[in-house]
């Protein structure tokens, strides 16, 4: 850029006071928003994603629920019934699990329900995988346990403007939408981010980095990995494409088309377990629709098929460069 | 009954002056409710019978306390109904062709939710409760007067959700009524092996909330007690609790036969509550209809259900690209005609 910012123009936030901000935002433009969750309130959430919103905003638009994850997902609906949009916080990954039914057997199924008429204007808000050294449940990637459930959109941002940009594009969206927040990059840097996060197509990949020879396919913490591998592949004389998908439901299935198209390989990374993982469907889509656009078959990378390690272990079972660049030697050299 | 609201169960004075008290209208449009019920459940046995709708939970029985439950409210009030509760829709003005296609198998089944402000039939029981809370709690927060009931039957109460609904709603100051229909059982399962509790109005007490209990199997009664937890609830008094406390008349549904773990004998002795049968016994000893005009109202009610039946055979069948285009807002692209299957290429080796 050619002319100094003023500081107050953009300011440099991490990815969780982006979140804040885009909150922030959503109770500003509309009055029927509120947030749910457990000590989102004075507390401003274990994370402090909430930080300053319920002194800004009041504690019945910033409302700390009782404990029981069932229950307010469940009294997420019914608002939404009474005509308001609730965006729920969802403490730790794990504590989805609770709310599963309410998610999979309502909440999915309710446009559905309604011969497609209404739908929900709900956002379930969930920080979620490992590498914090945090206790057990506290680490989990449930990405794929959502992205099979028909009427829901999982949507992943991988950075500060991301998360502003598709949380405040997640709640105008119309359906309900689980926004999974990767809380190991939570405090990764800060970036500057725009007043007002204006929306952004909710189903679009993007491509953070270019490449010919290779792409890796990845979301949430893992771009930032995949990012640091394609350096290294760079210096090795490989280019390689970074893809972020970013909507993990429904897939963008041209960019996906498109890598395989014009990179010949595709890499998939993520955290949460390899079987029946995204990495399984990405492989899947390529072979039903570009097998012979192929140079190579499509690998993963990925979390292991166990519970996710206690921590002492847990780097051991998270994607590293090093495994990524082991896996696009194979398929380099196939 | 120990603490059961009843009138027509009242000594035969009190009955009538209660009854007078009611008057004939409100007498006359529960009875009418009741009837339309009726002849919606016997309509669709037959038709289950028939090979016509597929299984069906039967609500015979169950009319008083459903009916009591429409009446007692405003039409600006949301229901939560399960799929024992889906022809209260039809006290809503719904049509009961709507209700019928949904046993049908049918799309056309799912009715407005908006217009009737009747939410969509939940299946897991005491699932359908966090709504009803979340329904009345908005409209606490949107300075709103409608109040919200959720139903549920006695097993539910054993369920997590009853327990999160109950406690979220209470601490909440929600208006919600919980209409616990407590027929004695869940399927097979006895209320004895559901909770150690003797009257499930009970619980609300855990919660801090009031408990009221009424005879199921009194139209009037109910809905003289759900008006009062309706006006509590609009009146920023909170949830309630109310335990319609009956005994589940017919089968669990059609696919059920009670005969293999309950008593007939049992049966028999609870046969005679059958609640038309006893509101219209009650209404002509007070005087305030004469049977004939009370089997017109039953004989117009089975003759919209007839002509209902009737037009379930000419509801068109709906395409699964038609379907897969209620899912989402905006349609995704793997639910798009090109995509629902398997890729073209993959089709044309057929």
């Amino acid at each position: 850029m050619s002319e100094v910012t003023a500081p107050q123009a953009t300011q440099e936030l991490n990815l969780v006071e982006a979140v804040d901000r885009a909150l922030g935002q959503i109770l500003e433009d509309d009055p029927q928003a509120l947030l749910l969750g457990e000590d989102i309130g004075a507390n401003g959430g274990v994370f402090r994603a909430t930080a300053g919103l319920e002194a800004r905003f009041g504690p019945d638009r910033v409302f700390d629920t009782p404990l029981g994850e069932a229950g307010f997902v469940g009294a997420a609906l019914g608002l939404c019934l009474a005509g308001l949009h609730p965006v729920v916080e969802i403490q730790f990954d794990a504590f989805s699990y609770p709310a599963f039914e309410q998610l999979v057997s309502h909440v999915g199924r309710f446009r559905w329900r309604t011969g497609g008429h209404y739908g929900l204007r709900l956002v379930v808000r969930v920080p979620y995988g490992g590498g914090t050294r945090a206790p057990e449940l506290h680490s989990d990637s449930p990405e794929t346990l959502f992205g099979h459930v028909p009427g829901l959109r999982v949507v992943v941002p991988s950075d500060p403007v991301s998360a502003g940009r598709l949380l405040v594009s997640a709640q105008g969206c119309g359906d309900p939408v689980v926004f999974l927040e990767p809380k190991r990059i939570y405090r990764r840097g800060r970036s500057p981010v725009p007043e007002r996060f204006g929306p952004t197509e909710l189903d679009r990949a993007a491509v953070v980095r270019d490449g010919d020879d290779l792409t890796l396919v990845a979301y949430g913490a893992m771009v930032e990995l995949a990012l640091a591998a394609a350096t290294r592949l760079e210096a090795a004389g490989c280019s390689a494409r970074v893809l972020d998908l970013r909507s993990l439901y429904p897939l963008d299935r041209e960019s996906l088309l498109a890598a395989a198209e014009e990179t010949g390989r595709v890499l998939v990374v993520h955290e949460a377990p390899r079987h029946c993982g995204l990495g399984a469907e990405v492989a899947a889509l390529l072979q039903e629709e570009v097998a012979d656009r192929l140079l190579a078959p499509t690998l993963r990378v990925t979390g292991m098929n166990m519970p996710f390690p206690l921590f002492q272990n847990e780097d051991d079972a998270l994607p590293s460069v090093e495994r990524v660049l082991a896996a696009a030697q194979v398929m380099l050299d196939y | 009954m120990d603490g059961v609201e009843t009138i027509l169960g009242a000594d035969p004075e009190a009955m009538v002056s209660q009854l007078l008290e009611l008057g004939r209208d409100l007498c006359l449009r529960l009875f009418e409710g009741m009837a339309g019920l009726r002849a919606f459940d016997d309509r669709a046995v037959i038709l289950q019978r028939q090979g016509r709708i597929g299984t069906y939970p039967t609500f015979y029985g169950e009319e008083a306390v459903q009916t009591a439950s429409v009446v007692a409210l405003e039409e600006r009030d949301w229901l939560f109904p399960t799929y024992r509760q889906t022809a209260v829709v039809t006290l809503r003005g719904c049509p009961p062709l709507v209700p019928l296609l949904m046993w049908r198998g049918h799309p056309g089944g799912w009715h407005d939710v908006m217009r009737y402000r009747v939410a969509p039939v939940c299946v897991p029981v005491a699932t359908n409760l966090p709504h009803a809370v979340g329904a009345a709690w908005g409209a606490r927060l949107r300075s709103a007067d409608w109040v919200a009931l959720g139903y549920a039957g006695d097993g539910a109460t054993s369920a997590g959700d009853f327990h999160e609904a109950c406690n979220l709603a209470a601490v909440t100051g929600s208006p919600v009524i919980f209409l616990v229909n407590n027929n004695q059982w869940a399927i097979s399962t006895p209320l004895r092996r559901q909770t150690r509790v003797q009257r499930l109005a009970e619980k609300a007490a855990a919660y801090g909330m009031p408990g009221l209990r009424v005879d199921a199997f009194d139209v009037f009664a109910c809905h003289r007690v759900l008006r009062r937890a309706a006006e509590l609830a609009r009146s920023g008094g909170g949830p309630t609790l109310v335990e319609a406390v009956g005994y589940r008349l017919g089968p669990h549904g059609t696919a059920d036969e009670p005969a293999l773990y309950r008593s007939p004998a049992a049966d028999r002795l609870w046969a005679p509550m059958e609640p038309l049968g006893r509101a219209q016994l009650g209404l002509v000893s007070a005087g305030l209809a004469d049977a004939g005009e009370l089997a017109e109202i039953r004989g117009r009610a089975s003759a919209r259900l007839l002509a209902a039946a009737e037009e379930l055979e000419r509801s068109p069948r709906v395409t699964l690209e038609e379907i897969a285009d209620t899912v989402h807002l905006s349609t995704p692209w793997d639910l798009s005609p090109d995509h629902l299957r398997e890729p073209s290429w993959a089709a044309a080796g057929e």
